[in-house]
């Protein structure tokens, strides 16, 4: 039973505290752009709006598909732990977290090609080559964090950063390998330089096209709650997790510092966002990799 | 000429049009969020659209009263007729109104939407926008000044919270006349989904 009131309880941090950050998000960018910009509860607003609007159905799959994003993505937010907000202790596995992740990317997926709109279908297809893309290096690096702590558990990987200090974070004990996490961090959250898949300008929000209404807003949640997992998964990985205050400050820091790099740049085209990913953190992930498993340097260079 | 002038437009009265009364509790706290945050289609025709660009960014920022630009029709709540309609267009800004979710309110800019303005009596730009589409707001001027759009957005938040924006509520109720002025206008091709015969 306790373990049903920490879900809840993790649900509503993530959606409370990441819809915020979305608010102050449009607010760092407008400010960059020397605007206003929108109150931070703006995307309150929105998300209400969009689900006091009236929607359309284009068929079984594509309501399916909505709910299948939305499902599996609360699903995977369930195991990725929260500071010392931890509901399945021993199940929090890094591999169990990124095959759920894909379902909510797969239900998007299913949903906008069931729309029918070309313009859904190329989407799809940019953001599935992106997942290609950044999944690669991320999945490298990553393998060298679980081969130094011999374990995939993501609360087990967070507390052995804690017992050394700020030192002992996988941030600093591989610097080539947080480069990386930062760089596929952007292009899971679809951050400026890595947003082609939903490219207003060329292909009308890409899979997100034919939405509208309650779908969009459910769809929206989604994006909100992979957003936290994305997040959260780095914050466990790098910065050592952490207590539930001191997880939601670092939070904070790696959401902004992605927005702000986000805010100054243009955007790649796909074919050079999977050329770039390929190149470059691909071949840090690799050197980063080599160093932890030949030489042991990466991780017990402070030591 | 597209439009038959032997078929006179059977006018009707808008303020006779008012369904103030239909509005149940849930409407108007729907309301409250729908005034908050309107999501403009990006989709202008004619002149009053060289007004928009400034109205969004730096200087007039129009992101402050929580409007952003939308790429698609099912995403959008307010659709703008910025300027002189051809008939030509009119379809397709006909098949963009009907694709838009169902809170959804239409603004004129400038005197072409009311009257024609200098086309009034051209043969290929219709002469009243609400005619064919039910109208919430208009701006004056030609063109409106970026000080005047943002003004007439204000106005129609105004307008949403109070619940006087009605005009998705009327073309539902009076389809059939709308209907009827729509294929007047566009002669014998009728409204339907080209995309999809």
């Amino acid at each position: 039973m306790s373990t049903f009131f920490l879900a809840v309880a993790l649900l509503l941090l993530a959606f409370f505290w990441q819809i915020t950050l979305s608010g102050i998000q449009r607010k760092v960018t407008a400010r960059i752009h020397r605007r206003v910009g929108s109150p931070w509860y703006q995307n309150f607003i929105d998300l209400f709006k969009a689900w006091s609007k009236s929607s359309i159905s284009h068929g079984f799959i594509y309501d399916f598909g909505v709910l299948m994003a939305l499902g599996g993505t609360i699903a995977t937010l369930i195991f990725v732990p929260a500071g010392n907000l931890i509901v399945f202790k021993n199940l929090d596995n890094f591999f169990v977290i990124v095959y759920l992740l894909a379902i909510g990317s797969l239900g998007m997926a299913m949903s906008a090609v069931g729309s029918g709109n070309p313009w859904a279908s190329i989407g799809v297809m940019r953001a599935l080559t992106q997942m290609l893309g950044y999944e690669l290096p991320y999945i490298m690096t990553v393998f060298g964090i679980i081969y130094a702590n011999k374990t995939a558990s993501i609360h087990a990987i967070a507390e052995a950063q804690q017992t050394m200090g700020i030192m002992g974070w996988n941030m600093f004990r591989m610097p080539l390998g947080v480069i990386v996490g930062f760089i596929s961090l952007m292009g899971m959250l679809g951050k400026k330089p890595f947003d082609t898949p939903i490219a207003p300008a060329e292909i009308a929000s890409g899979p997100l096209v034919e939405y509208g209404g309650k779908h969009l807003g459910m769809l929206m949640l989604q994006h909100e709650f992979a957003t936290f997992v994305e997040v959260g998964l780095f914050v466990n990985l790098f910065m050592g997790g952490g207590t539930i205050i001191t997880f939601l400050i670092k939070y904070f820091v790696v959401y902004m510092l992605a927005t702000m790099i986000a805010s100054v740049v243009a955007r790649f085209k796909i074919d050079q966002l999977v050329t770039f990913y390929y190149k470059v953190p691909l071949a840090l992930a690799f050197i980063q990799t080599a160093i932890i498993i030949f030489t042991g340097l990466g991780v017990s260079i402070w030591l | 000429m597209a439009l038959n002038e032997n078929e006179k437009i059977n006018e009707i009265d808008v303020n006779e049009l008012d369904c103030r009364d239909t509005l149940t509790f849930w409407e108007k706290f729907g309301n409250i969020f729908r005034s908050k945050s309107i999501w403009m289609l990006h989709y202008c025709t004619g002149c009053g659209a060289m007004e928009l660009p400034p109205t969004m960014t730096s200087r007039f920022d129009m992101e402050r009263i929580g409007m952003a630009p939308m790429a698609t029709p099912r995403q959008a709540d307010v659709l703008l007729i910025t300027g002189y309609l051809s008939v030509k267009t009119l379809r397709r800004i006909i098949y963009t109104y009907e694709q838009m979710q169902n809170p959804k309110y239409v603004v004129g800019f400038g005197s072409c939407t009311l009257n024609g303005g200098v086309y009034y009596d051209s043969y290929a730009v219709i002469s009243r926008l609400d005619y064919y589409l039910p109208v919430d707001l208009y701006i004056a001027g030609c063109m409106p000044r970026p000080e005047a759009v943002m003004s007439g957005f204000k106005k129609l938040m105004d307008m949403i919270k109070k619940g006087e924006a009605l005009g998705w509520k009327r073309y539902q109720k009076y389809y059939d006349w709308y209907k009827k002025n729509q294929v007047r206008a566009l002669g014998e091709v009728y409204v339907k989904d080209e995309f999809h015969e």
